[in-house]
């Protein structure tokens, strides 16, 4: 009992870490896509617990409320939508991605490592109040994260918003083209 | 140590026994409700004025048998047994973090009861209420995926389609008041709302803000899958969709889940748009007095609220899909939009 209460806070940490790479596992090994998606799911809300941990209560809440309600949400309906039940599991253990991912995989691992390394990402975890401190006053987590995106990275933050709306416009504008293809008109129908 | 255990488990024993409690009354008020509004007479047969009818239905959905179309090939049996259970789960935990009357300071078993709220240090407030509703549409989506019937896999795909569209409006909604109240927790924006401008007119926010409040009532309907929002269920095309399979106590674990989020959103109104537990004009006694009757205040304005379900669902007809997204994103969220950029203008103008 003693124990557990002392080191309550690694503990939690541990099932959830451990929760959330099986989840991972979960979503490349299911034959089932709705199986794979849910696992998905299951590792989004186990890392907002972990954010939880961290006192980045905020970073919890939009994990769940974008990624768990919206996203997957979406990736359900399109596997729904489509079927995907009726298509043929392809036997196709490293497929062309295959380098693309290990190359991924090896860059964030550095990231993660140099982070680690350089003291910077256990200096930003250590100190639960740098995630409330607004101007030297405690207030909470999210006017934390507001003060930080609106104040000192506001052109980064702006960036990344022009950068999303791009990717918007791209895919509907992919989506007009091949609805008019499908039709074969010069314009699609609403 | 045990008396803060202790308040916190009559808390939690009490909001949910009064949630679940809500359920039956709910359906007597909706069937009768209903025969009102046809101009029938509605049970009458159980007890006085057929008050009991909704625990001979407890008693005859107990009692059925609970199937499983699990002969049937392509049926996913533990998603099939796991949806209601989250409809369930979702729907109570959700008013955790919902205050449901004034707290001056009171105290039980010599220790502070901290607001009349279940989830009192919860500094996310509304935030944590949209992030864990939004969760719910997974047990309507796997419902009706795991059924592995046509029409219920309509009703899911609809669920999908429409919760994450109509979510949008409604958190966009929410973003005056918060804005007005500078904070998340739902008792700040109670607390905001007591008073009264020129003496006579309630401080609440649906005055100011009422685009935003049609916007967010509007969406709670359409979050709670409710007439004229009930596309997923729609028993004349699809057979009540996501549900069609199931019987027995999993069938009543979607029914009451509609009830429960249905309290839920009621209180949500009442807290974002019309003054919570306050009342203007009406200073709250001290001491447990003031709180019972706070408490009260509140239920009678939820009470409001639900009736106003049951009346819109009993008065109008159900969008078709197409109509029901284009409400969706072609009015909703610009009208959303436009209820925060003239709140956002009007506090800029009011710091010239």
């Amino acid at each position: 009992m003693a124990f557990l209460v002392a080191h309550f806070t690694q503990i939690v940490f541990y099932v959830l870490a451990l929760l959330a790479v099986l989840g991972g596992i979960g979503v490349v090994t299911f034959k089932n896509p709705v199986h794979s998606a849910l696992s998905l799911l299951g590792t989004f809300l186990m890392v907002a617990g972990l954010f939880v941990l961290r006192h980045a209560e905020f970073l919890a809440a939009v994990q769940v409320l974008v990624y768990a309600g919206g996203i997957m949400v979406l990736f359900l309906f399109v596997i729904m939508l489509v079927n995907v039940k009726k298509l043929q599991p392809e036997a196709v253990f490293l497929s062309a991605q295959a380098p693309m991912a290990v190359l991924a995989g090896v860059l964030v691992g550095a990231l993660v490592a140099f982070g680690l390394l350089a003291g910077k990402l256990a200096a930003a975890g250590g100190v639960p109040a740098a995630l409330q401190t607004v101007d030297g006053k405690v207030l909470g987590n999210t006017e934390a994260v507001g003060w930080l995106l609106y104040r000192q990275y506001l052109v980064p933050f702006e960036v990344v918003s022009v950068v999303l709306l791009v990717a918007m416009v791209g895919a509907i504008v992919f989506g007009l083209k091949s609805a008019s293809l499908d039709r074969g008109e010069g314009r699609a129908e609403r | 140590m045990w008396a803060e255990i202790l308040v916190i488990v009559i808390k939690v024993v009490v909001v949910s026994s009064v949630l679940l409690t809500l359920v039956p009354i709910m359906v007597w008020v909706e069937r009768r409700g209903a025969a009102m509004i046809q101009d029938r007479l509605g049970p009458n047969r159980v007890g006085p004025f057929g008050l009991l009818q909704p625990i001979v239905d407890a008693v005859k959905l107990i009692t059925k048998e609970d199937l499983t179309p699990s002969g049937v090939k392509g049926v996913d049996r533990l998603l099939y047994l796991l949806a209601p259970s989250i409809a369930l789960v979702v729907a109570i935990s959700v008013f955790i973090a919902v205050p449901f009357g004034f707290d001056p300071g009171l105290k039980l078993f010599g220790h502070a009861i901290d607001g009349f709220i279940v989830a009192p240090n919860l500094n996310l407030g509304i935030l944590y209420i949209f992030a864990i509703a939004s969760l719910g549409v997974y047990s309507v989506v796997l419902a009706g995926w795991a059924s592995n019937n046509k029409y219920s896999l309509m009703g899911g795909i609809r669920a999908s389609a429409q919760m994450v569209s109509y979510e949008l409006a409604m958190t966009i909604s929410v973003v005056g008041v918060l804005m007005v109240s500078g904070s998340f927790g739902l008792q700040d924006v109670v607390l905001h709302q007591s008073g009264t401008w020129f003496g006579f007119i309630p401080r609440w926010n649906v005055f100011p803000q009422i685009i935003g409040a049609i916007t967010f009532i509007v969406a709670a309907f359409a979050e709670t899958n409710r007439l004229p929002f009930d596309l997923v269920e729609a028993e004349a095309e699809l057979v009540v969709g996501y549900h069609t399979e199931y019987s027995s106590m999993r069938f009543a674990a979607f029914f009451m889940s509609e009830y429960v989020n249905m309290v839920t959103a009621s209180s949500l109104i009442v807290i974002l748009f019309f003054g919570g537990w306050t009342l203007p004009g009406f200073a709250t006694p001290a001491g447990w007095l003031g709180a019972l009757v706070s408490i009260g205040i509140f239920a009678v304005k939820v009470a409001f609220f639900l009736w106003f379900f049951v009346w819109v669902r009993w008065t109008l007809p159900r969008f078709r899909f197409d109509q029901l997204m284009a409400l969706g994103w072609k009015t909703m969220i610009p009208l959303a939009v436009l209820n925060f950029l003239l709140v956002g203008a009007g506090m800029a103008l009011r710091n010239l």
